[in-house]
């Protein structure tokens, strides 16, 4: 058997697989994205089934699968819809990033990776997942809710701050001096000020670059495009993460909705590459020494994001259930956390421990966050039958 | 009305009942609407979220419209006894034809004043304006007039 045969079979194992697990996770109800590591770590380093030729192929297609992710997430968003979502949410979206950070900043300290390992891992327990959050309020039927409107625009919130956060990251990683990360800071300040300009601006002259009413040669130019942009980006050190979710941003309008149709099975295909890829470079034997960790982190930022999300809800005057529903549906960690640690893993900044726990994380919290999305209801419903006076008590009271 | 933009779904637009239940549509970015209405122990959650197609809003646009334009119609005409309002639906043997090919006035007396699709109102239709089924006819005549109207629109 050639090579090429040999690579073809294990790729064409590889994709049956994942959609066979994808097939699973919708039965259940859950995101593939856990799946998909779990897939990863089968077929990696130290797994059940080593693979072996592909992993150059994986690799480049790993990298494309972030900047689809990045590049759909900022065509998700208008410019306009950021910066409302930004004047609305900015206390609750400051609270939520101390809240949320904090445990992963802790436990990274704790672990002694230093200050660059504590703000990989700020990053990771920080940012909601907004793919499954979104998911899981359509699929509920919650999107005509009063408190959807505030889960929304804390996850646009926390949309900007990847913006700020991962050339920052990028700047640290590659070992720069502090002076040298505060200027990483002004330029990607500037650069995101200049984008939303742009986008508010002249978005449609961006936009037109692309557009084109023929399927095909759309495409090529939206992704051409992105992939030239996060090349160049990285070749300036900014992340190519943060090029291709800039553009994102800058593409507005009809364009934006035409290309997301047009690059969403492309996303789906490569980011499920790159999540296996990330779960073939963890060892599955470094994460038993690291689930307690894992765990503690999963309820400590299950209880803070609950917390964001009934401070959010309680200040546009939304009631107890719909605060805790707010709380819940931004339980879930998934894509960019994982994007977030594997910018990390690319630089010796921790050891081979930061991508176990992050993975091991990211499996509780994808599978956390929708149950617990369902399960609130009910539970609060619950809690308030067992304790009749105290439900009353301030109905009473109007 | 309360117009609240949902970023990356599209856009939610709702009232308040006077029973204070919250009633509107969630209009997504690609074009669906969802009809939302708001469960009466909790006004921040939504009892029922139903997916409607173009024709569905449209035709349900009809039914809460039609009601009111002949209402007003009827008041207008309360001092002329014999005249009578109604809405009268185009049956399939008009779809696809002209108000002219259904030679209403000739057939039966009745003046068709306006045409109902999807919640909008075709005010003084002419013979050439081209129907489909599911419109709703907002008619003035006779009893009897209106009455014949409705067979021939259903029969053909």
């Amino acid at each position: 058997m050639t090579d090429t045969a040999l690579e073809l079979i294990e790729l064409g194992a590889v994709f049956f697989g994942l959609g066979l697990l994808g097939r699973l996770a919708g039965r259940i109800g859950l995101s593939p994205i856990p799946l998909y590591l779990v897939g990863g770590l089968f077929f990696g380093t130290g797994g059940v089934l080593p693979l072996h030729g592909i992993e150059g192929f994986t690799a480049l297609a790993g990298e494309v699968g972030v900047i689809l992710l990045l590049l759909l997430l900022g065509l998700e968003y208008s410019a306009t819809e950021l910066i409302v979502g930004m004047r609305r949410s900015w206390t609750a979206g400051l609270l939520d990033i101390v809240l949320n950070a904090a445990p992963g900043v802790a436990v990274a300290l704790i672990l002694g990776w230093g200050p660059v390992g504590a703000l990989v891992m700020g990053g990771v327990t920080y940012i909601s997942s907004s793919g499954i959050v979104a998911k899981v309020l359509g699929d509920l039927g919650r999107l005509g809710n009063r408190e959807t409107p505030v889960v929304l625009s804390i996850l646009v919130f926390e949309d900007l701050v990847m913006a700020l956060y991962l050339p920052i990251l990028t700047a640290l990683l590659v070992g720069v001096t502090l002076t040298g990360a505060l200027g990483a800071v002004g330029i990607s300040v500037a650069v995101l000020a200049v984008v939303l300009v742009v986008a508010l601006r002249y978005g449609r002259y961006v936009s037109a670059v692309v557009d084109s009413p023929d399927r095909e040669v759309f495409l090529l130019k939206v992704l051409g495009l992105a992939l030239l942009v996060a090349g160049v980006a990285s070749a300036m050190q900014v992340s190519a993460a943060v090029g291709a979710f800039l553009l994102g941003i800058a593409i507005s309008g009809s364009t934006a909705e035409n290309a997301t149709k047009l690059l969403e099975p492309l996303r789906d295909l490569f980011a499920a590459v790159f999540f296996v890829v990330f779960g073939l470079n963890t060892d599955p034997a470094s994460i038993p020494p690291v689930l307690g960790w894992a765990v503690v982190l999963a309820v400590a930022t299950t209880v803070t994001k609950l917390g964001t999300g009934w401070f959010a809800a309680r200040r546009v005057g939304i009631g107890p259930l719909g605060r805790a529903r707010a709380g819940a549906a931004l339980i879930a960690r998934g894509e960019f956390s994982i994007v977030i640690a594997g910018l990390a893993v690319g630089y010796a900044v921790a050891d081979d421990r930061l991508a176990a726990l992050a993975t091991t994380y990211v499996l509780l919290m994808a599978v956390i966050g929708p149950v617990a999305a369902r399960l609130v209801e009910p539970a609060a419903q619950w809690a308030r039958a067992r304790r009749p006076a105290a439900a009353t008590a301030p109905s009473a009271g109007n | 009305m309360e117009v609240t933009p949902l970023p990356g779904i599209g856009v939610r637009k709702d009232f308040a009942l006077r029973n204070g239940r919250r009633i509107g549509v969630v209009t997504h970015r690609d074009g669906k609407i969802d009809l939302i209405v708001s469960k009466s122990d909790d006004p921040d959650a939504c009892l029922a979220e139903l997916p409607l197609t173009t024709e569905e809003a449209g035709a349900l646009a009809n039914l809460l419209g039609a009601p009111q334009l002949v209402a007003q119609l009827r008041e207008e005409h309360a001092d002329l006894p014999g005249i009578h309002t109604r809405q009268l639906p185009v049956g399939p043997p008009f779809d696809g034809r002209t108000l002219g090919d259904t030679a209403l006035r000739t057939r039966t007396g009745v003046s068709v004043v306006a045409v109902m699709r999807a919640g909008q109102v075709h005010a003084s239709p002419t013979p050439d304006f081209t129907l489909t089924a599911g419109d709703l006819l907002v008619t003035v005549g006779t009893a009897e007039g209106l009455d014949n109207a409705i067979k021939i629109l259903k029969r053909g």
